[in-house]
């Protein structure tokens, strides 16, 4: 997995609630390979009509957001399906981050897992992050893992938190299979235990049945 | 000190601890034909499965329900998909369930059915909706692909522990009020973020008054309010279901796993780091409007008018939602008319909810351009074709297809025309859910059949 450390880039508002992984990624795209056209199924709907022309007002449609690879979202970013595809278009699309108020849970976990940052900023600070990016499209905005910073274009700085755990994974880049093989002796013993207690959680045929 | 079902459940699988964050055994592994990601990820890493013991699947995302042939499917990408699914399991020696199987359907619909679902377990499966096994007291919860691989290689997944939140549904049932409509008004009441960062459980007299089937669509739902997942205490009703399951334990192997099962329940006096209470005999009807699953409403009100919303954002939400469904403000629910009705998923698919739109829809005609069932499982289209439910539906109009997810994914071939408007058993009414540009609205088994013989939406309590 390629660490995150830091990430400046263009950002673009996305002003809406509950924006489920349907929106991201719809589901007739999820059997397509991963090539060259996976960043276009991002947002597809969104961005483009039923003829495939693109929808003039959709935010990354227009001028000074068109390569904007940080995203400032609202609330419940990433609800719905579990469909780890979503982040898989974003980063295709060349985002490497999210900022947003809350998260889809699995969405969040995700996202951790490919080297894609989401981003827990209060509910205010995504709504002035968002309008500040309305005024002057075409805004940097600097995510900073380490010292877990967001830099807005006027170079207002805010704080964001995140489990150090999960930080820590982030930034070296951790595979987490990898990382939890270093505990293979622990699980089987846990399993040894855990068979003998529960004899009955299996799809082989019970004995004794 | 006394301990929620929740944390029973969840320390009898910690294995070990770091920084806060778990490693939790994974009893059970439920896979299905979208599970492939995760095969590939593994076989990528040269790494095998480390438990097929564990493990068990049948295809439901792309399977067709017109045909139960690979043929037919709706183009090449599907097919490789198809035909990876029964070379993933055959080649691991895992339990499946493939589409010429008469015990094939929808994961959470078969996992219960089949009895792989039990109390007391830890149950993933790579897709959100499996918050549904919880229904039996389980800790249920979708992943993603790095995660089924991830569980496939260790048979473990590092978590944060959730907080706990009870949701408390006391009264006597209301006439025509199901489990989809309490599951509905519960997301309307905590919003869709409501239940984010919570494992939920469902209590109260009218939850212990649903039936097995009920008590699956409330808990397959906990996702659509964010939660991590959701869980009903096993009561007798519970261990009547499992009895006699294919892989639920027999003999003396039952009376042991019973006697785990029933020490599950939360403690009198445990604390839940959040309550909510709803009251159960004030419950109706509901049907959504809007294209989130809290915008939901009793069939006798309205479409809310975003001129009375103070809150700007949530104002432009209500605006927005409005529009895609084509609906006006303070429009009358009744008053809506509907395209198209799909009775099926895994959250209303059960022999119970044909039962139920049988019931409406008997002696009835549709009054819509097209209205179909698909039931959760082969064997339920087969206990429901013995009691002679397939033939009410087609003398009414509906098609009798095969089970699969169906019109609820819209990625198999079943999606209704850009602007059409479906009444839906499903789970989400999200834009383009069903296909582009289609309106979706979530309903209750009978509620669907009301929509289908009406044309429009209807009140299934006028209907007797």
């Amino acid at each position: 997995m390629e660490p995150f450390k830091t990430f400046s880039a263009v950002a673009a508002p996305l002003d809406m609630l509950n924006v489920d992984t349907d929106q991201v990624i719809p589901a007739r795209f999820l059997s397509r390979p991963l090539d060259e056209r996976y960043g276009t199924y991002l947002f597809h709907d969104l961005r483009f009509d039923a003829e495939g022309a693109e929808r003039p007002d959709f935010v990354l449609n227009r001028e000074g957001f068109r390569g904007a690879e940080v995203l400032v979202a609202d609330r419940n970013f990433g609800c719905g399906s579990s469909r780890e595809n979503a982040v898989t278009a974003l980063v295709e699309a060349g985002f490497r981050t999210v900022i947003a108020p809350s998260f889809g849970d699995i969405f969040y976990s995700n996202s951790l897992k490919n080297g894609f940052l989401p981003v827990r900023l209060p509910d205010e600070t995504c709504r002035r992050l968002r309008e500040m990016l309305h005024e002057g499209p075409g805004g940097e905005v600097t995510v900073d893992l380490e010292s877990q910073t967001v830099t807005a274009p006027d170079q207002s700085t805010w704080s964001f938190e995140i489990d150090p755990f999960q930080k820590n994974k982030v930034l070296q880049g951790l595979d987490d299979i990898d990382f939890t093989m270093q505990f293979l002796g622990e699980i089987e013993a846990f399993e040894r235990d855990y068979d003998k207690r529960m004899t009955w959680v299996t799809t082989r045929p019970h004995q004794g049945a | 000190m006394p301990a929620t079902m929740f944390d029973k459940i969840w320390d009898a699988h910690t294995i070990l601890e770091r920084e806060g964050n778990t490693l939790l055994h994974v009893a059970f592994h439920l896979c299905h034909d979208g599970s492939a990601g995760g095969f590939a990820k593994l076989r990528e890493r040269g790494l095998a499965v480390r438990r097929p013991d564990r493990m068990a699947g049948t295809p439901d995302h792309y399977v067709p329900t017109t045909s139960r042939r690979i043929e037919d499917l709706a183009n090449e990408d599907m097919k490789r998909i198809f035909r990876a699914f029964g070379e993933n399991f055959s080649a691991n020696g895992i339990t499946h369930f493939p589409v010429e199987d008469a015990r094939q359907g929808i994961i959470h619909v078969v996992g219960p059915e089949q009895g792989f679902t039990q109390p007391g377990l830890v149950i993933v499966c790579g897709d959100s909706h499996t918050s549904t096994h919880g229904a039996v007291g389980a800790i249920a919860f979708g992943i993603g692909s790095s995660e089924v691989a991830h569980v496939m290689a260790t048979q473990a997944l590092w978590q944060k522990r959730p907080g706990t939140m009870r949701v408390t549904i006391d009264g006597e049932r209301p006439f025509g009020v199901t489990g989809k409509d309490a599951i509905l008004a519960v997301i309307a009441h905590i919003g869709a973020v409501g239940g984010t960062g919570y494992a939920v459980e469902y209590a109260g007299s009218l939850i212990r008054a649903f039936s097995m089937e009920e008590r699956l669509t409330v808990c397959n739902m906990s996702i659509e309010a964010g939660a991590r997942c959701g869980m009903i205490a096993p009561d007798d009703k519970t261990l009547d279901y499992l009895k006699g399951r294919p892989f639920a334990p027999s003999g003396a192997e039952w009376d042991k796993a019973a006697a785990y099962w029933r020490s599950l329940p939360s403690d009198p006096g445990a604390a839940f780091d959040r309550e909510e209470a709803l009251d159960g005999a004030a419950l109706a009807p509901m049907v959504t409007w809007g294209t989130s699953p809290e915008n939901a409403v009793a069939v006798t009100g309205r479409v809310p008018d975003p001129a009375e919303e103070a809150d700007e954002e949530r104002r432009a939400a209500l605006e927005g939602a409005i529009d895609y469904m084509d609906l006006n403000a303070g429009q009358a629910i009744t008053d809506i008319e509907v395209d198209r009705v799909f009775i099926g998923s895994c959250t209303n698919s059960r022999i119970e909810d044909l039962r139920a739109a049988a019931k409406v829809v008997a002696g009835r005609r549709i009054r819509v351009g097209h209205a179909f069932v698909s039931p959760g499982s082969g064997l339920i289209k087969k206990q429901a074709e013995a009691e002679g439910l397939d033939r009410i539906f087609t003398e009414a109009g509906f098609e009798w297809r095969e089970s699969a997810c169906s019109m609820c994914v819209g990625m198999n071939g079943d999606i209704a025309r850009p602007g059409e408007r479906t009444a839906s058993t499903s789970n989400r009414n999200f834009r383009g859910r069903q296909g582009p540009g289609v309106r979706t609205h979530l309903v209750s088994p009978a509620m669907a059949a009301a929509a289908a013989v009406s044309g429009r939406f209807a009140d299934v309590r006028e209907f007797g």
